[in-house]
């Protein structure tokens, strides 16, 4: 199948005129999404799309150009609107695409036939043995806001005049819902999901209990009192604060001074519990790939390693830009040009359990879920404030639920208070890994 | 875009397995944009996105497919997909005959983007560029955007309705980063409206620039924000997201229906301080989140959610007012023909009130002025929400001192309504937005006079 892709991809980039770069990313897409309400479905959306990205480069000018659509006439009308818009870029000297580094793109077991196979019937069973098991899990759970099943099953091409040819495929699928646990005039919500490359790999009733338990332990929850306290980050919060951690290191970032790592490769940046990685090619994460954006190998980096910074990550061009070689860092859709980024980041995890990282507290809180992610920390200046929601630790056990307040530092001060890291890996459906995290001195504000 | 008798085949082929609603969504829509960056304008990016979404209702529950195959046969298959989706039983022909209509939004678009040469978008950029980095040697990075779209959309439902609408969006915006001894920081201006390229009449592209380069320089000299509660003054067009988290969300009767939402059964009810009249109103010309009709078809409305603080109403869409056995608000929107609709915010403001805003601020002894709120989000359920102060001061002894560095506030939507105790005499609208539901990105505005809230959680480090 992705060769069909591929043939158009080559047949864009054999339309180079002399002293033309052209990359063209060929991208095709099956999504079912199912939505699952009162024991029946709430609504079924299964799509094919398709579409078109081509770069083109002339003399150190970009110009980009997509259509949603991978008709004759709309691939001629996206080659012509790229050719134009080439005209009116800056010229700069690094513009170009990715040139083939030799690295060998891994096998990777990215695609499921079980996948494709599944039956829309066994879709909805999923979806709704979720829900069912999410209303009978506890009597003061009152509802769901949502329980679904989707999955996506994906391939694409990258053709470039440099000698890039790459395809690949990939399945994915999860189950994700949120229940409402509901005591007097109380209501408290709590998230629960199982990813996987198959449906095989999904587990319902752990998805279903933990939303469950995450929702009817916050009934009762009240404002604690402002103070600084030792904070465990759950390992669905950690990935969201990873998920930000790595825009800081990201080679466009630094090259464009907006990065507060900027000037500091080689230095101690964080606690020595600290080894960051940004690793696409473990196909335990949901966000796994054999080849990047531009169609290079995807590769594991080590970013900190025990605490001192080692690497930031690039795209071609970044890298010419830099001075040194892509990392494999491309990241884009058929509608962007490639920009910098993490696929798959994560913690180095620790040897303790969640049970021994609070045990070791003595007051603290343990935030399960934070809120306004994108408009309280601002990576460039490393300003951290989120609004959370979990439970008060004290004497080294879980205690009353707690809402309604603010964590906050800075993301330099954050990386330099972890006091650990736990082994409990979770995979999620986003591009970092979740672990729990004990970071010190966090301002909580509160009554 | 696709001729009258062929929804009509299209639209029994939906309805012929014993669907009760069927719909046409279809979307042929063009976007620029440029961006220029670190002193380059790094490309021009142009994208065309068409194709058609069909949804059949059975029951409760709905089909849905889309395709970017605008042809007859595209959309019979599209159509067939959809109807087996929604697993309908029964059978029997279905005729369906479209009663066309004419959507309005009561002005003209003066200049087409589409018309204008690239060449003058990318002067914008160039100009607004080189304002900012004229206000000083502190800005160290400066990124500019433009941005254009041209949606036409077409609704077809087995209803008879009939209507096509044009919608025309313009966007800029300009992002400074300063660098000073402590660091760097961020500002940001940027305006959006759904209008063509007159837009630039409107605005003084050097000025926006130098907006956000001042907010950059101001925050070099900020100091960590305090921590706990107190009194908080939201400037005039800086902090529409309040209500849009505090209670817009939780005024979506999607969300109502499930229990979702602190505001269920309130309807009729003293739900925020006398004097609080919130509106969401689609027609609101020019504003960014103005629409003609909305993604289901139905005429753009303005709808008083809370009037002198009493809770008149939600917003509906097609189909939670169907339930309901009464009319959609005109608040059905998608983000594009691959999407369901559902219940969505437009334009939402706060009725502007009599104080004046400089004695608001002078009868506050110890508190926080925000001038500009960045994004949100909120938790229907609980009413919990947080917002993002972006520019923010102190206030001691009634005046506005030292700046302060950026973080959340937090509050419960229904207790930070029955806060507000001061409305100023100088409503505005603010920048534009995207509001975030399941996913989905829309256009949306919002508008606040200066008004202050007796008590929120701010989210600072400080003591």
């Amino acid at each position: 199948m992705s060769d069909e892709l591929l043939a158009i991809a080559d047949r864009v980039v054999a339309m180079a005129k002399p002293g033309e770069q052209i990359e063209a990313v060929v991208v095709r897409g099956t999504e079912t999404e199912i939505r699952v309400f009162g024991g029946d479905v709430e609504s079924l959306s299964s799509a094919q799309s398709q579409g078109v990205g081509i770069r083109i480069v002339v003399d150190g000018r970009q110009g980009f150009a997509y259509a949603g659509s991978l008709d004759e006439s709309a691939i001629a009308e996206t080659l012509a609107d790229a050719r134009d818009n080439v005209s009116f870029a800056t010229f700069d000297e690094f513009a170009g695409l990715a040139e083939p580094d030799g690295v060998v793109i891994p096998v990777l077991d990215l695609h499921r036939d079980a996948m494709v196979s599944f039956a829309t019937a066994d879709k909805i069973a999923l979806a709704i043995e979720l829900e069912r098991v999410v209303m009978a899990a506890d009597p003061r759970i009152s509802g769901i806001e949502s329980a679904e099943y989707a999955d996506s099953i994906s391939e694409a091409a990258i053709a470039s005049s440099a000698g890039i040819r790459t395809t690949g495929s990939e399945t994915s699928c999860f189950l994700a819902t949120y229940a409402m646990a509901t005591e007097g005039d109380e209501t408290q919500t709590g998230f629960g999901f199982s990813v996987g490359r198959e449906p095989s790999d999904l587990t319902p009733s752990a998805a279903a209990i933990e939303a469950a338990e995450r929702a009817t332990r916050m009934l009762g929850a009240v404002q604690p009192p402002s103070g600084r306290l030792t904070v465990v980050l759950d390992p669905w919060v950690t990935a969201q604060f990873l998920g930000i951690l790595g825009y800081t290191l990201d080679g466009e970032s630094v090259l464009k001074g907006r990065s507060l790592f900027a000037d500091r490769l080689g230095e101690s940046v964080g606690s020595s519990l600290l080894t960051l990685i940004d690793d696409p090619t473990d196909v335990r994460s949901f966000t796994a790939t054999d080849a990047d954006g531009e169609g290079l190998a995807a590769r594991r980096n080590v970013l900190i390693e025990n605490g001192v910074l080692q690497k930031f990550v690039h795209n071609a061009y970044s890298a010419r830009r830099a001075g040194t070689v892509s990392t494999g860092n491309a990241v884009r859709g058929f509608k962007s040009t490639p920009s910098v980024g993490c696929l798959s980041v994560s913690l180095v995890p620790g040897i303790s359990e969640p049970a021994a990282l609070i045990a070791g507290i003595d007051d603290g809180v343990l935030v399960q879920e934070v809120s306004g992610l994108h408009s309280g920390v601002n990576p460039v200046s490393g300003d951290f404030s989120t609004g959370a929601e979990g439970l008060r630790i004290r004497n080294g056990e879980l205690a009353e639920p707690v809402r309604e307040f603010t964590i906050a530092s800075t993301m330099q001060k954050m990386l330099r208070d972890i006091q650990a890291v736990g082994s409990d890996l979770q995979f999620l459906p986003m591009n970092a890994t979740g672990v729990s995290l004990v970071v010190a001195d966090l301002a909580v504000s509160g009554s | 875009m696709i001729e009258q008798s062929v929804l009509e085949e299209v639209l029994g082929v939906a309805m012929r397995t014993g669907g009760e609603f069927a719909e046409v969504f279809a979307e042929d829509r063009r976007n620029a944009s440029a961006v220029l960056d670190d002193g380059r304008v790094e490309e021009l990016t142009s994208g065309r996105d068409r194709g058609a979404g069909i949804r059949v209702v059975v029951g409760d529950t709905t089909g849905f497919a889309h395709t970017a195959d605008l042809t007859e046969a595209g959309l019979i298959a599209a159509a067939e997909a959809a109807a087996a989706a929604a697993r309908g039983g029964g059978g029997g022909t279905n005729v369906v005959a479209l009663d066309r209509r004419s959507a309005s939004r009561g002005y003209d678009i003066e200049t087409y983007p589409g018309d204008v040469p690239k060449a003058r978008k990318v002067e914008l950029l160039g100009r607004a560029n080189d304002a900012a980095r004229a206000v000083g040697g502190a800005i160290s990075q400066v990124s500019v955007s433009y941005g254009d779209n041209r949606r036409h959309i077409l609704v077809a439902n087995s209803d008879g309705l009939f209507v096509e609408d044009d919608t025309v969006r313009t966007f800029f915006a300009v992002s400074c980063v300063a660098t000073g001894d402590a660091g760097m920081q961020t500002g940001r201006e940027s305006v959006g409206h759904t209008i063509g390229f007159e837009m630039f009449d409107m605005y003084d592209v050097d000025q926006l620039a130098r907006n956000a380069a001042d907010r950059a320089l101001t925050k070099l000299a900020a100091r960590p924000a305090p921590s706990g509660q107190m009194p908080v003054v939201i400037g005039s067009g800086g902090g529409g997201v309040l209500f849009h988290e505090a209670c817009g969300h939780g005024l979506e009767a999607d969300l109502v229906a499930k229990g979702a939402s602190v505001f269920r059964g309130r309807v009729g009810q003293q739900v925020a301080s006398k004097g609080v009249t919130v509106v969401d109103d689609g027609t609101m010309e020019r504003e960014w989140g103005n629409i003609a009709v909305d993604d289901e078809g139905n005429p753009a409305q303005r709808n008083v959610l809370i009037e002198d603080g009493v809770l008149t109403d939600y917003m509906w869409d097609h189909l939670r007012a169907r339930k309901e056995g009464r009319r959609s608000s005109g608040n059905g929107r998608r983000q594009s023909y691959q999407n369901l609709p559902m219940v969505r915010m437009t334009n939402t403001y706060l009725l502007t009130g009599e104080e004046d805003p400089e004695s608001i601020i002078a009868s506050t002894p110890k508190g926080v002025y925000v001038k500009h709120l960045g994004g949100g989000q909120v938790n229907t359920a609980t009413g919990d929400f947080v917002f993002g102060m972006t520019e923010a001061y102190l206030i001691e002894d009634g005046k506005i001192t030292e700046p302060l560095r950026e973080g959340n506030l937090i509050g419960n939507g229904p207790e930070v309504l029955q806060r507000i105790d001061a409305l100023g005499n100088d409503f505005a609208m603010g920048p534009p937005g995207t509001c975030g539901k399941d996913g989905q990105g829309v256009p949306v505005g919002d508008g606040v006079p200066t008004l202050r809230v007796s008590s929120l959680t701010i989210g600072g480090t400080a003591a």
